[in-house]
């Protein structure tokens, strides 16, 4: 066999484990999923489902995920980047770099129920934060603090940064200090250097990276399943509901239509998000 | 096309600097005349690139001042000192076209649309990139990127133009190219011209005098012939061109190597032992059968060829050889030498 065809074949084998965890995991609950969403509970097609989404419970869950998922996108982009900045100024080598880089790389993977019980245990009704604040100052944290949207959009956030941190440091790593010292030898200021050459240059990676948080908070469940066991304030929950619930039966494909809605939504999302890494690396990198 | 400013002379006194123990600049004392290009020549870390950046402004000295056109600029900020400057590599702005690089600089002058446009074209005219006007940076070559980086610098009619080691990232036969087409737009717009070069045969192609730099110093400073036929160091003999060292006896101005008396440049030992500098071309060498020496390497190099010799001593020397030598001369031949009694420096043994 041609030397080729055997590396080519080599290959082919080493993916395989992925390949097919990726089908079991991904492509066959998406295919069960996208069936779901337009048959009914005997397997009749129909576009009731999809009509369902319409009902006001579902709309409302679905203007709180998006403004979830958005505040806690911008507030991570925005707190991120100004870290990822911090860090590429530091010495390449240094403490601070290697350390930030560490913790953040644990970090924007710590969540569900871990990630739930370390603010429950720091700032839920008995977490020694609330109590030490309440013990030394008077002041009394909310007892309802993470059990709403606003204490999802803190749980959030504490995700969010480090991952922004992650995904911008290497457009960062990419803008060249020739760049600046171009624009102040031809006479610009730091001021017309970041309007001119740096913003536009980052300016795709960052609402890249933006989106990517978006569709990251947009999709997270399991740190809200965590915190939330009464009524469902985001779409995840309600697709748990919708499966779980005892009160409602049969409402396992409506599940399955507002899931799909979330994979149209994930999917438009990291399409803008793809579309523009690859502008920035044209330019950048 | 716009007439471009008249050059300044340009001063560098007493500068200094030094990265924590590591002192990369000390006292350089530098002056250039308006419109002329100087070359900074040395090996990595001999300070010549801090040097050019204590003129542009990107870095502050310790000790020392940068007088241009008569104003001391050391306190200036670099956005307020009207240098152009061309680095090593990548310095185009990606997200803009040639055009808009060049005219970049106009731009933040706040000048008129129309002007930028006609000023950006100018340029690009001048370095021979008109068709690639609209180009992003990914879309030139390398030499292309460097020409468009020359006119960005040009198109502010700076007072002084600062190349930092600018053709370093490119192959050789570009190189060569964009070397001589640098010094002919140089010559064209007078700019006075600092060149930070590690490569000798660039420096010494291009400039009106080559300043040849050592430990945060400059060893030398003087015209590119002088430089290499009268070095006044070992080190410029040596950074500078081929050399051997040759033993010998110098004494009333002389030198006694081989058989041959060579003449003694300034600055070398006067008497007793030495050992003698001599270029390659100063050594001939005759196929002789019994000769007293042995081809022991032999290299075509095109237009001439270099080949290695070793005498009944022991010592190997380099000869430089016409084209034809180097063909006809195998390793293994016995071949006789003679030195020509062209004047070399002469320094202590070691």
């Amino acid at each position: 066999m041609p030397l080729t065809s055997r590396v080519r074949g080599g290959a082919l084998l080493g993916v395989a484990p992925f390949l097919a965890f990726t089908t079991i995991f991904l492509a066959v609950p998406t295919l069960v999923v996208v069936v779901g969403a337009f048959v009914d509970t005997g397997g009749r097609p129909t576009l009731a489902n999809v009509a369902g989404l319409r009902q006001g419970y579902i709309l409302d869950a679905l203007l709180s995920t998006l403004e979830l998922s958005l505040t806690t996108a911008v507030i991570g982009a925005v707190v991120g980047a100004l870290l990822a900045y911090a860090v590429v100024t530091a010495a390449p080598d240094g403490m601070l770099r290697r350390s930030v880089s560490a913790v953040c790389g644990v970090l924007a993977q710590f969540g569900g129920v871990t990630l739930a019980f370390a603010f429950l245990a720091t700032v839920g009704s008995q977490g020694f934060v609330t109590l030490y604040l309440f013990d030394h100052t008077g002041l009394a944290v909310p007892g309802d603090l993470l059990y709403g949207l606003r204490g999802l959009g803190l749980v959030y956030v504490y995700f969010q940064i480090p991952l922004m941190v992650i995904v911008f440091l290497p457009a960062l790593d990419g803008v060249r200090v020739q760049w600046r010292e171009a624009t102040e030898s031809l006479g610009g200021s730091t001021w017309q250097y970041w309007r001119h050459v740096a913003g536009p240059l980052l300016m795709p990676a960052s609402l890249g990276s933006t989106l990517l948080l978006f569709a990251n908070a947009f999709a997270a469940y399991a740190t809200a399943a965590a915190l939330v066991s009464q009524g469902s304030p985001i779409l995840p929950l309600v697709v748990r509901a919708t499966f779980t619930s005892e009160v409602v039966l049969g409402q396992a494909n409506l599940g399955k239509a507002i899931a799909l809605a979330m994979v149209v939504v994930v999917a438009v999302v990291m399409t803008g998000y793809a579309w523009l890494q690859r502008r920035t690396s044209r330019w950048v990198g | 096309m716009t007439p471009q400013r008249q050059g300044v002379a340009v001063r560098l006194e007493g500068l200094s600097r030094h990265y924590g123990a590591v002192r990369a600049l000390d006292g350089l004392d530098l002056e250039l005349a308006p419109g002329e290009m100087v070359a900074l020549l040395g090996p990595s870390g001999c300070g010549k690139t801090t040097a050019l950046r204590l003129l542009a402004g990107l870095e502050d000295a310790d000790a020392g001042r940068d007088v241009v056109d008569g104003r001391d600029l050391t306190d200036v900020p670099v956005s307020k000192r009207d240098m152009g400057m061309v680095f090593q590599a990548y310095s185009l702005f990606p997200h803009m076209t040639a055009r808009q690089n060049v005219a970049f600089g106009l731009r933040l002058r706040g000048r008129s649309s129309a002007e930028q446009r006609s000023r950006a074209g100018e340029m690009l005219e001048l370095v021979g990139l008109s068709s690639q006007a609209d180009r992003y940076a990914h879309q030139m070559s390398g030499g292309q990127q460097q020409r468009v980086a020359l006119a960005r610098a040009l198109a502010i009619e700076p007072q002084v133009l600062l190349l930092d080691e600018p053709l370093s990232a490119l192959d050789a036969k570009v190189r060569v190219q964009l070397r001589d087409e640098i010094r002919r737009i140089q010559l064209d717009v007078g700019a006075t011209t600092l060149l930070v070069t590690h490569d000798q045969e660039e420096a010494l192609a291009v400039a009106d005098r080559v300043g040849v730099m050592r430990g945060g110093r400059l060893e030398q400073i003087a015209a590119p012939g002088e430089i290499y036929t009268s070095p006044a160091t070992a080190f410029v003999a040596e950074f500078v061109g081929l050399t051997n060292r040759m033993d010998g006896v110098a004494a009333d101005g002389v030198a006694q190597v081989m058989r041959a008396r060579i003449p003694l440049l300034p600055g070398s030992v006067a008497s007793g032992p030495v050992s003698v500098l001599v270029r390659p071309e100063s050594v001939e060498v005759h196929t002789q059968r019994d000769g007293e020496a042995e081809v022991v390497a032999a290299s075509f190099l095109g237009s001439l060829g270099r080949v290695r010799v070793r005498t009944a001593d022991g010592a190997v020397l380099l000869a430089q050889v016409p084209t034809g030598g180097a063909g006809v001369l195998q390793v293994g031949d016995r071949v006789s030498l003679a030195l020509r009694p062209v004047p070399a420096l002469a320094v202590s043994r070691d």
